[in-house]
């Protein structure tokens, strides 16, 4: 029997509007990443010291012997600078592959045949990791701000750091932003996930090691805008509203972080095409 | 039965677009220093359109350009009536793209990745699945539809990039060389499915091939290229029956020097390797040998062997490209 025999149907049915094959992308991406076991193990980790802080907070509302436990404004900062490494490795597990794959199946040409745009391609990888990212920043934290309110049976903490609110949830954001463009616009350089891995890594490494190296010889350390983590580092204290850690305006710092993010959607822009033209 | 249940269809002579699917004006495209395409002008009517060319002629090129992936230098390009330039989104839902390369997504099984670009082209994931079925079962990957694509033969990928194309049910396929790297039976069974496709499903598709038997056996129209421009266009039948017939011919004598008479006297001469000459006699006169044999009689060869032959699409496509 010819293979054609056995049926080719016209399609009546509905269809979405355009612009949302970004939400189809990000749903996928992040179920065929919790369908992996490594990944949760990590992920449990990550929520480990959620759960030793809860423990702390309960302790302190409910023993007034261990009332040096409580939690104070600069203990979600902590906590935050805690969970860095665990952005760290989310954002190597995640996105080292999110592009690079695509690039090295040429994927990319399928995608941008489909109702999508480069921009779409890009916020639909971009939500992937910002997903997984924002569930091991701001969600904990902000869970632990909700965990104390319920043991301390009160809002007053929360109403006399109100500042808390938006401070937790500005410096996630540009803790994830910056880790998400950046290893996006990492992925998006090559075909290999395993390099692009160790390109991060190296990044993220050589520019603090370079950092503390001028920090070492001139014993100051004006130079954090050099290393993205310091700069960030600088900027979350001034969002916390503590004394900032380096010499350096927290302006420039500022500007680090945004020129790192503002470089690597540049990159994916180039590098996020339908097809690749060399001359 | 099929597969799955019933997703909600059209009949398949429902109609499709009916007019010309693309219309070319002015089309220049540059890579660098070299004009990939050149002031193409072509207008592809509805049906199966076979794209032919050599290699390096600005096939691949003009579809991506129809597909938004290249900017063209100037000129402008129709797709499904839509300006290729201002409407890109609305143009690549109503088409499927098989691409010439190997592409899947990676990690994913075959129903999971047809499914996944149906939604992406707007279906419903409900619909998406049991399209993703239907549609792998049409391709003859029925059986194979639940094991990783990265496990696949050169010749299933082929199949799982056509289906990929058509799951959502497009008004206009391209298809870039989706015979390339399959043995003749897969080449075979694939060309089957791009004619039922154009023919019996109602599909209008544009087929790119640097290969003529492809072309001649899935498409009613052609266009042809070579270096980045547009050769020739129109109707196969129309191209192979130019008014004149083709004779293959074998002489004693000097058989180059009657080959310089033959063009001398306008007529097109192909010269193979097992000394038979296709000549191409145009006109009326071409119904008749006659105007051959007196050509030989005057130069003094004797004529061994005259047949007239069925004109092929590689006489079409000789003829274009000027080749000797």
């Amino acid at each position: 029997m010819p293979i054609h025999a056995q049926g080719y149907r016209r399609y009546g049915g509905t269809r979405a509007g355009i612009g949302r094959s970004w939400q189809v992308m990000t749903r996928a991406g992040v179920m065929s990443i919790i369908s992996k076991r490594q990944f949760l193990t990590l992920m449990l980790l990550a929520w480990a010291p959620f759960v030793v802080r809860a423990v702390q907070i309960y302790v302190s509302a409910t023993f007034q012997q261990a009332s040096f436990l409580a939690p104070k404004g600069e203990t979600f900062r902590e906590f935050l600078d805690q969970q860095g490494a665990f952005v760290f490795f989310v954002t190597i597990y995640v996105g080292a592959g999110l592009i690079a794959n695509d690039r090295r199946a040429n994927a990319l040409q399928l995608y941008l045949s489909k109702p999508m745009t480069s921009t779409e391609y890009i916020a639909g990888k971009l939500a992937i990791l910002f997903f997984f990212l924002v569930s091991v920043t701001l969600l904990p934290a902000m869970m632990l701000l909700l965990t104390q309110a319920m043991f301390a049976g009160s809002l007053t903490f929360v109403s006399n750091n109100l500042y808390l609110l938006p401070a937790i949830t500005l410096f996630s954001l540009a803790q994830v932003l910056l880790a998400s463009t950046t290893m996006l616009a990492l992925s998006s350089l090559s075909k290999s996930s395993r390099f692009v891995a160790v390109m991060y890594a190296g990044l993220f490494f050589f520019t603090t090691a370079l950092f503390n190296a001028l920090r070492g010889i001139t014993g100051r350390s004006s130079f954090a805008w050099l290393s993205p983590t310091a700069a960030l580092e600088q900027l979350g204290d001034v969002i916390f509203r503590l004394p900032p850690r380096y010499q350096v305006p927290p302006s420039i710092a500022g500007l680090t972080v945004l020129l790192l993010i503002a470089a690597s959607l540049y990159i994916l822009s180039r590098r996020v095409r339908g097809v690749e033209i060399v001359t | 039965m099929t597969p799955l249940g019933d997703a909600q269809t059209h009949p398949l002579d429902a109609p499709r677009f009916a007019g010309p699917v693309v219309q070319c004006q002015n089309l220049s495209v540059r890579f660098g220093k070299n004009w990939a395409l050149n002031d193409v002008t072509a207008v592809f009517p509805a049906g199966a359109v076979g794209l032919l060319g050599p290699n390096g002629a600005g096939k691949s090129t003009l579809l991506k350009a129809l597909l938004g992936f290249i900017v063209p230098e100037k000129g402008t390009m129709k797709v499904i009536d839509m300006d290729v330039a201002t409407s890109p989104l609305e143009i690549r839902k109503r088409i499927g793209y098989m691409p010439e390369s190997d592409a899947h997504i990676p990690g994913m099984n075959a129903v999971s990745f047809v499914a996944y670009c149906a939604q992406l082209s707007g279906l419903p994931a409900t619909d998406a699945m049991q399209r993703a079925h239907e549609v792998l079962y049409y391709v003859g990957l029925g059986e194979a539809r639940y094991r990783n694509i990265e496990t696949y033969s050169t010749g299933m990928k082929q199949r799982i990039k056509l289906a990929q194309a058509i799951v959502h049910d497009p008004d206009l396929l391209f298809l870039d060389e989706p015979t390339n790297g399959m043995d003749p039976k897969g080449r075979d069974e694939m060309l089957e499915l791009i004619h039922d496709l154009a023919h019996n499903k109602n599909v209008n598709l544009i087929l790119s091939s640097h290969l003529l038997p492809d072309v001649e056996f899935t498409c009613d129209h052609v266009v042809v290229m070579d270096k980045g421009t547009v050769a020739t266009y129109g109707p196969i039948k129309a191209l192979k029956g130019t008014t004149g017939r083709v004779y293959e011919m074998r002489i004693k004598g000097d058989e180059q020097l009657f080959i310089s008479v033959l063009r001398g006297e306008g007529f097109d001469v192909k010269d193979s390797d097992e000394d038979v000459m296709r000549v191409f006699v145009p006109g009326a006169a071409g119904d008749n040998p006659k105007v051959l044999f007196e050509l030989a009689a005057r130069e003094r060869v004797q004529v061994r062997h005259v047949r007239p032959s069925v004109p092929t699409l590689e006489d079409v496509f000789a003829r274009a490209v000027g080749e000797k």
